[in-house]
């Protein structure tokens, strides 16, 4: 399939289901349904097998026509995470049910992978998964940084099947039902106030085997394919010049006479142009993705985004100190999505402590570009051949 | 008070073609074999010999002197982004020769000069092919640390001919300088042949990039621009040196990096090979990032050089910035992480660091590029500002 015979499919669709006089909802499905959702996905399953790339044709094509956007928010997830995992390890009757809904927004999933124990060592989670009588499961375990699970139908679930081998092999991965007698969700209030992530508490919780993506055993191996999936979506979408965070420190220094100063001008510049080189570096990762280079930068972007986004809100503060003294509104919200633009200053920067911490610790990502970009030496590694229970803990 | 440059997302390739990486092979390559670091070293004891040696086979055998010279010019009539992949591999080789200064800057100069009504277009021409063929060395007469704007005139023309000093000069065993100069009429540019000028070595930080100062008294001249062109030509030869130095920067951050990769890699201390310390592998990384981010600035100052000069300024300005301090930061941590063998002359990371903080310095120090960027996307520190 090329380009134009692409355009001419969505040209098609557009025409059956005028965007200015359908219902979104019925939209979707119509999209979903030609096979223009996810078009490297299967026939059948909301794809038309062909190459990703031609994606990018079809979303181009679908905002010129004025369609309406893909459900945001709360289905980053499930679209990031758990569909491309459905699709490389689940069954026929997995993709069927799961899929569909999935992409349409009905039904939202979140990750039960982090736990209090085993955050960077996330090989290492306790939550236990017991064969009950019948062959299926019961989970008993807390889980932490769960972001939408107050709002989450399904979950994908790392849990233990095995105490009795080393840490990556004792683990299995499942697919839970959120409405479960036995799953509790807490909201967790953060450093900003609010409780963008919950707690989730599984106590005596069924499971039926079939919910089970990959062999029993085989969860370490689910659980990197979905890894690495979070990892492509972290380059993220192709960003205007000055935008993001340095926007919000551009426009005070533009509006506000009072902050501008010779002596503190070179350390705007030095975040604008940290802001445009970022920029820069990922519009070359991707371009260089697009023809099939390989490599582990995107632990290097995350590691970069991370340290811009520190130095940009704190500098934002210095720039202001009567604003910085203030704090927006400390009122526990439960956001569906992270927005720091809307926020104030002092929200962005205590959020953006965040960034090294979350989807792998810049410390960690750090190893993994010595490693595996630059070929040191990996760390030592004293719990690899223990048995998991037998490992202090 | 100009006006925010706004710009969507990056449109330009920042990928290196298959005619770049072709080019990168031969001339790496080439510097494999004729281009060894004790050779470079020895130009710090007044060694000549590889200089020429090794400039003509770049410049006549390889081309390397026409690359930016249009073909009607005799040149290769190549771009910025060709230039930027030569200038990784001269810069990672810390080749001493008058590449930049005579191929991309003067060069640049006069192919600005070549479509206009210039006082004398057959001169530019001319210029031009020799250069293009390698046999004559230009260099434009700024001091080598010129920011990219209009430099400052130290040269003035009176009835017997040109009269100044400029200093410090890089590239100044040219055989042509072009030198931008007060005229009775206001700025203009003049080719000056290197026997009408006094050109006095100076002993140099970086000594594989030769500086002089250039005396002027009563130099015949030939002028080739007047006025606004005059100076708009040679405000192009120095943006356009000051973009591509930038790839040159990356070239030799990215030697350093990797040197000191496979040097962590082989070096054992307390019973453990040197990089497999986690407080090292974490500055590897980090340099790692810095230089493929580095690379990304200069390839897109090389892509926007090529295809978007209305972006070129903000691209050149962002690129010398970056580039410069990451080129001083990958040959510090080189000598430091290479322990006591890094401060020897016999180890070749030296000529790196002494590249790397004369080049630094060169066409606008960071500071200053970052001073010009807030002028062009509307951040100043004036209070006047919008």
């Amino acid at each position: 399939m090329n380009e134009n015979t692409m355009r001419g499919r969505v040209t098609e669709l557009l025409r059956a289901y005028p965007p200015a006089t359908t219902d979104p909802a019925v939209f979707h499905r119509a999209r979903f349904d030609a096979g223009l959702a996810w078009v490297h996905f299967p026939e059948g399953l909301g794809g038309l097998g062909i190459s990703r790339d031609l994606q990018d044709v079809v979303d181009t094509e679908l905002r010129s026509g004025g369609a309406p956007l893909n459900p945001a928010g709360h289905i980053g997830i499930g679209l990031g995470m758990a569909a491309p995992t459905i699709l490389a390890f689940g069954t026929a009757e997995q993709q069927l049910r799961y899929l569909r809904p999935l992409w349409l927004g009905d039904e939202v999933w979140c990750q039960l992978f982090s736990e209090p124990g085993a955050g960077s060592d996330l090989a290492a989670v306790a939550t236990r998964a017991v064969r009950d009588d019948g062959g299926g499961w019961v989970v008993n375990g807390q889980k932490v940084w769960t972001s939408s699970a107050h709002v989450a139908r399904f979950a994908i679930l790392l849990a233990r099947t095995d105490p009795d081998v080393p840490k990556h092999r004792g683990l299995s991965y499942f697919v839970l039902d959120m409405s479960a007698p036995g799953v509790e969700v807490r909201p967790l209030r953060q450093i900003t106030g609010e409780a963008e992530f919950n707690e989730v508490f599984l106590t005596d919780v069924r499971v039926p085997d079939t919910a089970r993506l990959g062999e029993v055993g085989d969860g370490w191996k689910v659980a990197n394919a979905t890894l690495s999936s979070e990892r492509v979506a972290i380059g993220g979408d192709q960003a205007d010049r000055e935008s993001g965070m340095i926007s919000k420190v551009a426009q005070l220094w533009r509006e506000h006479p009072g902050v501008r100063s010779a002596a503190v001008h070179d350390r705007v510049m030095e975040r604008w142009v940290a802001a445009e080189v970022f920029r820069l570096t990922g519009a070359r990762l991707r371009q260089r993705l697009a023809t099939g280079a390989p490599g582990f930068e995107g632990a290097a972007m995350k590691v970069m985004f991370a340290d811009l986004a520190q130095s940009i809100s704190l500098l934002e503060l210095e720039l202001d100190p009567d604003g910085a003294l203030q704090y927006d509104d400390w009122a526990l919200v439960r956001p569906a999505s992270v927005d720091f633009l809307s926020r104030g200053p002092g929200y962005r920067y205590l959020r953006a402590k965040g960034n090294s911490i979350e989807g792998g610790t810049s410390e960690v990502l750090r190893n993994i570009v010595a490693e595996r970009v630059l070929g040191l030496p990996g760390e030592a590694r004293v719990d690899k051949d223990v048995p998991w229970k037998k490992v202090p803990r | 008070m100009t006006l925010p440059v706004y710009s969507g997302p990056v449109r330009l390739s920042l990928v290196e073609s298959e005619d770049e990486e072709s080019v990168r092979t031969v001339v790496r390559k080439l510097l494999a074999d004729r281009c060894a670091s004790e050779d470079v070293a020895a130009v710090y004891d007044g060694a000549q010999g590889l200089h020429g040696a090794l400039w003509r086979t770049l410049a006549a055998d390889l081309g390397l002197a026409g690359l930016l010279v249009p073909e009607e010019a005799g040149g290769a009539g190549a771009g910025p982004r060709e230039t930027g992949t030569v200038l990784e591999e001269l810069g990672s080789a810390v080749a001493p020769v008058p590449f930049l200064t005579s191929a991309v800057i003067a060069t640049s100069t006069l192919v600005r000069l070549m479509p206009e009504q210039s006082a004398d277009r057959s001169a530019v021409r001319d210029t031009l092919v020799a250069a293009a063929s390698g046999e004559l060395v230009l260099t434009l007469a700024v001091p080598w640390s010129a920011v990219p704007d209009s430099p400052a005139y130290t040269v003035r023309e009176k009835p017997d001919g040109l009269h100044g000093d400029v200093t410090p000069v890089a590239g100044a065993d040219a055989g042509t300088f072009l030198v931008p100069a007060l005229g009775t009429d206001g700025p203009g540019l003049w080719l000056v042949d290197r026997a009408e000028v006094r050109a006095t070595p100076v002993t140099a930080l970086d000594m594989t990039r030769p500086l002089a100062t250039l005396r002027l008294d009563g130099a015949r001249a030939r002028p080739v621009a007047r006025g606004r062109a005059a100076e708009d030509a040679v405000r192009a030869g120095l943006l356009t040196g000051a973009g591509l130095l930038a790839s040159e920067q990356v070239g030799l951050a990215h030697w350093c990096l990797t040197e000191t990769v496979s040097y962590l890699t082989e070096r054992r201390q307390f019973g453990r090979v040197v990089g497999g310390f986690q407080a090292i592998k974490h500055r590897m990384a980090d340099l790692h990032i810095a230089v493929e981010s580095a690379r990304a600035a200069a390839r897109y100052a090389a892509a926007a050089l090529a295809d978007d000069p209305g972006d070129a300024p903000v691209a050149v300005a962002v690129a010398a910035s970056v580039c410069s301090e990451v080129a001083v930061r990958a040959a510090e941590e080189c000598v430091q992480l290479h322990g006591g063998i890094g401060m020897t002359w016999e180890h070749p990371a030296h000529l790196r660091l002494k590249r790397a903080v004369a080049d630094q310095v060169a066409l606008g120090t960071p500071v200053r590029h970052r001073a010009r960027l807030g002028g062009i996307v509307g951040i100043v520190p004036d209070k006047e500002c919008r």
